[in-house]
């Protein structure tokens, strides 16, 4: 009987109980951070904070640093070209070594995106409190962890005390039934989700992603789901651990090695949601129904099934109808208009939402299967979300397949994610993009326009020079190679 | 407590559409910098300019608005990115309070953080609060955190909520949470000490 009330927690209850530290007079959580990750962009201030008030780190070996947002993708000599890098990178380099922080550089062989190299080297796990200055810190949850983007204030809070005053989010229960068809991929069914959930439908929850569609995806895809829950408004979204999860982090150079692993597992197995746990709303989706994505908009939940026209204004509330007409016109689109066969000028394949191997590995079967090259005009450049997936993709020779099919081939980082490096877009280019934002000038231009996808839609669109089908791809050379 | 923040009052500046994001409030290219200073002239950059080419005036650069210091938004203000430099550039062009339908959670905590209230009205109250300082930008509004109420000094009054926590923060001046943090340290290393994934799973 007494456990009757302790079998009836979420994940995030449970992960929440584990680490809250005490109740601040506010009312809030004083909330232990388990892992905390920073990069160049979001932490030089909270360590000149820390100087100013005398304070040291508190647990310097729950902190990992790496460069991700300014690095150069392809010359990355030293000094940068650009002098703003170079200074932002040597002052992590001076903060890391006065504090004690481990800092993971370029040629290091461990750098990369902040939110890739974490889980690749099992620094991720289940059960864990992560925080990151960075909102798409809710990639980790993929793993079974509460992980969530932080301010540069809240960066300084947990570099000094490692913890952070928190209030508790609702939880959202988002079960995926069946299975997703051929050529539709994990990105297409969180673009999906956001476009029935909106853009703020998530704002004070955190997202439990669920259901058999959910646990039939690799940890990798995964990933890119619980990456872009932000991106509909949840601060962070979770998976429940299971097999799956295990079987990635055995063997992972900061997974627990040995019999602490088997103890791990029971540890991890006992965190994940009860079967009869409480909560605050549930919503359930069809996987089987989807087709592979894009977005028209300006609003990441602006998506449309490839097939689909571009929504009328009916189509929305009245109050979001004056952003819906600024969308048309900064896309240049029509509401029903079809996106099929619209040209493009560039093609991004990267991020910390499609950066790694499987990622790569999909938009080379594309490129075989077309056999094709890059469609003349247009940029198509791949960038690895990390050192190591840039290695274990050249030891597979995508990235000689890749460069023979005339896309560039670059050293890790965010790059035109956010365009704080040289990789941006100039004037109105319209790009299709493997990463999580189409917000207005997201790509480095002021008037760049964005349209996001999965990596085989992006793949296909920079051989075909416009925005295609890849199932016509898919079914129509079916014959050629066996699906792996 | 010198911090404690009961109210804010000034003229407002409504800048109008929802799902406002951080890249629009700062563009990333203003991010390479290791410090904040200076960014309050590079709030919502594209936006203004991109206003000026079609011949209009964002509100930012609309003189009528200069020297306000309460941000009246819509819905889901400050979403996407989590940079701080948002909230950070708003505060250093003079925004001290902002008044929206809603707003993404980890700019609300930054807000929190630097010492701005963000309080939340309803869509409608958001949208005539707006009309109102656009009809008349000399009123002075009064975001008013023990009342939970917005007020303009021509007698508007709306009902505006804050949560519990961040309100009890401004109100007893403790919105900056690292002098309570550090006060916890020992508990932290105490509770750090019990979890499993720092024991070694024994």
């Amino acid at each position: 009987m007494k456990h009757q009330f302790m079998s009836q927690r979420t994940l995030y209850d449970k992960v929440w109980e584990r680490h809250a530290v005490r109740t601040l007079p506010s009312g809030q959580t004083q909330l232990f951070i388990g892992l905390h990750l920073i990069h160049e962009v979001t932490s030089p201030q909270a360590f000149a904070w820390l100087r100013e008030r005398g304070l040291r780190v508190a647990f310097p070996e729950r902190t990992l640093a790496t460069v991700d947002h300014i690095v150069p993708t392809d010359d990355q000599s030293r000094p940068y070209r650009d002098p703003l890098a170079e200074e932002m990178l040597q002052a992590i380099e001076r903060n890391c070594r006065e504090f004690g922080i481990r800092l993971y550089q370029p040629g290091s062989g461990k750098q990369g995106v902040v939110h890739i190299i974490a889980p690749e080297q099992g620094l991720t796990q289940p059960g864990m409190t992560i925080a990151c200055g960075d909102s798409h810190t809710a990639t980790h949850g993929a793993f079974g962890a509460i992980a969530f983007g932080i301010g540069t204030s809240q960066v300084r809070d947990v570099l000094a005390t490692q913890s952070l005053a928190l209030s508790r989010l609702k939880v959202r229960r988002i079960e995926v039934r069946g299975a997703l068809a051929r050529g539709v991929t994990a990105k297409d069914l969180i673009l999906h989700i956001l476009r029935v959930l909106t853009a703020k439908g998530g704002v004070g929850y955190a997202y439990e992603f669920a259901g058999e569609a959910i646990h039939r995806l690799s940890m990798e895809e995964r990933m890119t789901v619980c990456n872009m829950a932000i991106e509909g408004g949840a601060r962070c979204g979770y998976v429940n651990p299971d097999a799956i999860t295990y079987d990635y982090l055995r063997g992972r150079e900061h997974a627990p090695q040995g019999e602490a692993f088997a103890r791990a597992v029971q540890d991890w197995s006992a965190i994940a949601s009860d079967p009869d746990a409480a909560y605050d709303d549930r919503r359930v989706f069809d996987a089987g129904a989807l087709e592979p994505m894009i977005t028209w908009g300006i609003s990441p939940d602006q998506g449309i099934g490839v097939s689909e026209p571009v929504p009328p204004p009916e189509a929305f509330p009245e109050h979001e109808r004056a952003g819906v007409a600024e969308a048309y016109a900064y896309m240049g689109v029509r509401p029903g208009q079809r996106l099929l066969g619209l040209p493009i000028d560039v093609a991004f394949i990267g991020s910390c939402t499609n950066g790694r191997l499987s990622d790569l590995r999909a938009a080379a079967e594309v490129v075989r299967r077309h056999g094709g090259r890059v469609k003349p005009g247009v940029k198509a450049f791949i960038v690895p979300g990390s050192e190591a997936v840039k290695r274990a993709a050249e030891a597979e020779g995508l990235h000689e397949l890749f460069l023979a099919h005339g896309f560039e081939w670059r050293a890790a980082g965010c790059s035109m994610c956010l365009a704080m490096n040289p990789d941006r877009l100039v004037g109105r280019q319209l790009a299709i993009s493997t990463s999580n934002r189409n917000f207005k000038g997201r790509q480095g231009s002021p008037e760049g326009r964005t349209i996001l996808a999965s990596p085989p839609m992006v793949a296909l669109a920079a051989l075909e020079g416009a925005v295609s089908d890849v199932r016509q791809l898919l079914h129509s050379s079916s014959h050629a190679e066996p699906h792996p | 407590m010198p911090n404690r923040i009961l109210e804010v009052s000034g003229r407002a500046v409504p800048v109008r559409g929802n799902d406002i994001d951080t890249d629009r409030i700062i563009p990333a290219r203003f991010l390479r910098c290791v410090t904040f200073d200076g960014l309050g002239q590079h709030a919502f950059a594209d936006d203004r300019a991109q206003r000026r080419a079609q011949g209009g005036l964002h509100p930012f650069d609309d003189p009528r608005f200069a020297g306000a210091s309460i941000l009246l938004a819509n819905a889901n203000f400050g979403c996407g990115s989590s940079r701080e430099h948002a909230p950070q550039a708003l505060a250093r062009w003079g925004i001290r309070a902002i008044v929206a339908v809603s707003y993404s959670e980890i700019f609300h905590g930054n807000c929190v953080a630097i010492g701005v209230p963000a309080v939340r009205v309803s869509q409608l109250d958001s949208e005539r609060l707006q009309d109102l300082a656009e009809r008349a930008p000399t009123l002075t509004f009064t975001v008013d955190l023990e009342r939970l109420e917005v007020r303009a000094s021509d007698g508007t009054s709306v009902p505006c909520q804050l949560a519990e926590g961040p309100r009890r923060q401004f109100l007893s001046g403790s919105w900056d949470a690292l002098g309570e943090l550090l006060e916890g340290l020992p508990a932290v290393r105490a509770r750090a000490a019990q979890l499993p994934y720092l024991r070694g799973f024994a």
